[in-house]
């Protein structure tokens, strides 16, 4: 199996997600929250039920044939499950949805809201920067990391 | 294991959760013998998490921080372990601590020695190019090897990217856990810095001397790094400024036309 994609992506893009997240009593968000090209086609957004175990990995055949979407799995972290969902044009990671995150209050969600939009951005642009590691990690952003490449993994990249 | 033996030298990557954080692994010369090597390293880390952990009632840290086990009762890895913690000690003036807030905790030198330790267990299993993190912090061997540092001043971005061979690299800062690292001279949250960074070869003691310089200040943190032998820090202050020492330039990685420093860098896209 080829896991050539995770290390120029989410290993940059998951360990710069820099969430002020406390390490309380968290609960699971639900909702979608998409990055990506805007250009590119995008599978309508829907809500995951928090309670729901982690999807299969499901495909979604969109306009082209060659663009397909992959659920992670969810990766529990101390601040609870984060999920991601992959959208792929080819070999070309398209978009990033992180479709489970965690929240507890509205503060965390305003910063959630406002950073894991980033972080896919990130992902996405970390494919020509080429970078192996990246120095000053979180823990919900390892969740993004390993279910991105649970993710990546079922799309057999 | 996430990943097993190729047969075509392909990178071998394993990511494994050990020590509340992430364990990653990036084997670019991997033979047969690396995915036995990369499971005995493995089963290390969980035994070095339950010698260790202060989360961990039942540890041997935790037993001999209440006095439930003498030393000399501990896993041989806790004397070595301690003795380590006190050369640092000395070594940064006090400013690093295996007792912070008054109670045994040696985490601050764990991490790192046992990413360190992995290396070297692959190392020994015949390596010589291969990256391990864990939590942040990474030590890589061989290379070339490009790292980026997170920049907390801005989410989302990188506050540079350094490239190498056979580095450690360490980041402190308030940007991942909050104020969680105590001036050891006053038991308070450290403010002042966002982050420090220091390159140097080996991580335990450069992840060590990092967590040593966040509580120094920037002042005096870059002073002080700026003699340390074959170590270079980077420093984002509460502002948003960085401030290196003056070697910490010839780490960086070619970056876009017009960069002359760490500041200047910015992942491609992103502005």
């Amino acid at each position: 199996m080829r896991r050539a994609v995770i290390t120029s992506t989410a290993t940059v893009a998951g360990v710069i997600l820099l969430l002020s997240l406390k390490p309380h009593d968290v609960g699971t968000g639900s909702g979608v929250i998409s990055s990506g090209d805007p250009g590119a086609p995008a599978p309508t957004a829907t809500s995951a039920p928090a309670a729901d175990p982690a999807p299969p990995a499901t495909s979604a055949p969109a306009a082209g044939g060659a663009s397909r979407s992959v659920t992670g799995d969810a990766a529990n972290t101390r601040y609870g499950a984060v999920q991601v969902r992959v959208t792929l044009d080819g070999r070309r990671i398209a978009k990033i949805e992180v479709i489970r995150y965690p929240s507890h209050d509205r503060r965390d969600q305003e910063i959630n809201s406002f950073a894991l939009p980033q972080l896919g951005q990130e992902a996405i642009a970390a494919q020509s920067a080429h970078i192996d590691a990246v120095s000053g990690a979180t823990y919900t952003s390892d969740g993004y990391t390993r279910s991105l490449q649970s993710a990546l993994d079922q799309a057999g990249l | 294991m996430a990943a097993g033996p190729s047969a075509q030298r392909a990178t071998l990557r394993h990511a494994e959760h050990v020590m509340g954080t992430v364990f990653s692994f990036t084997v670019r010369d991997p033979t047969a013998a690396t995915g036995p090597a990369l499971r005995r390293i493995v089963q290390r880390l969980h035994r070095i998490d339950e010698v260790f952990s202060t989360y961990r009632p039942t540890s041997d840290i935790s037993r001999l921080g209440r006095g439930e086990l003498t030393l000399a009762q501990c896993d041989p890895d806790v004397a070595e372990v301690l003795e380590s913690c006190r050369e640092v000690a000395i070594e940064t003036d006090g400013w690093f601590t295996d007792h912070p807030g008054g109670r045994l905790d040696p985490s601050g030198w764990v991490k790192g020695w046992a990413v360190e330790e992995a290396s070297r267990h692959l190392r020994a299993a015949g390596s010589t190019w291969h990256s391990v993190g864990g939590g942040g912090d990474v030590q890589t061997c061989g290379g070339p090897w490009r790292i980026g540092i997170a920049d907390p001043a801005r989410p989302g971005g990188l506050a540079a990217v350094v490239t190498g061979h056979d580095l450690a690299v360490a980041t402190s800062g308030v940007a991942e856990r909050g104020a969680h690292i105590l001036d050891p001279h006053t038991d308070r949250p450290v403010t002042g810095m966002l982050s420090v960074t220091l390159i140097g070869r080996c991580l335990a003691r450069t992840d060590a001397w990092t967590t040593a310089a966040f509580a120094m200040g920037s002042a005096r943190a870059l002073d002080w790094a700026e003699q340390l032998p074959g170590t270079e820090a980077l420093a984002v202050l509460e502002d948003g400024t960085r401030c290196w020492t003056s070697g910490f330039p010839q780490h960086l990685a070619p970056a876009p036309p017009a960069a002359t420093g760490p500041a200047q860098w910015s992942l491609p896209g992103t502005g």
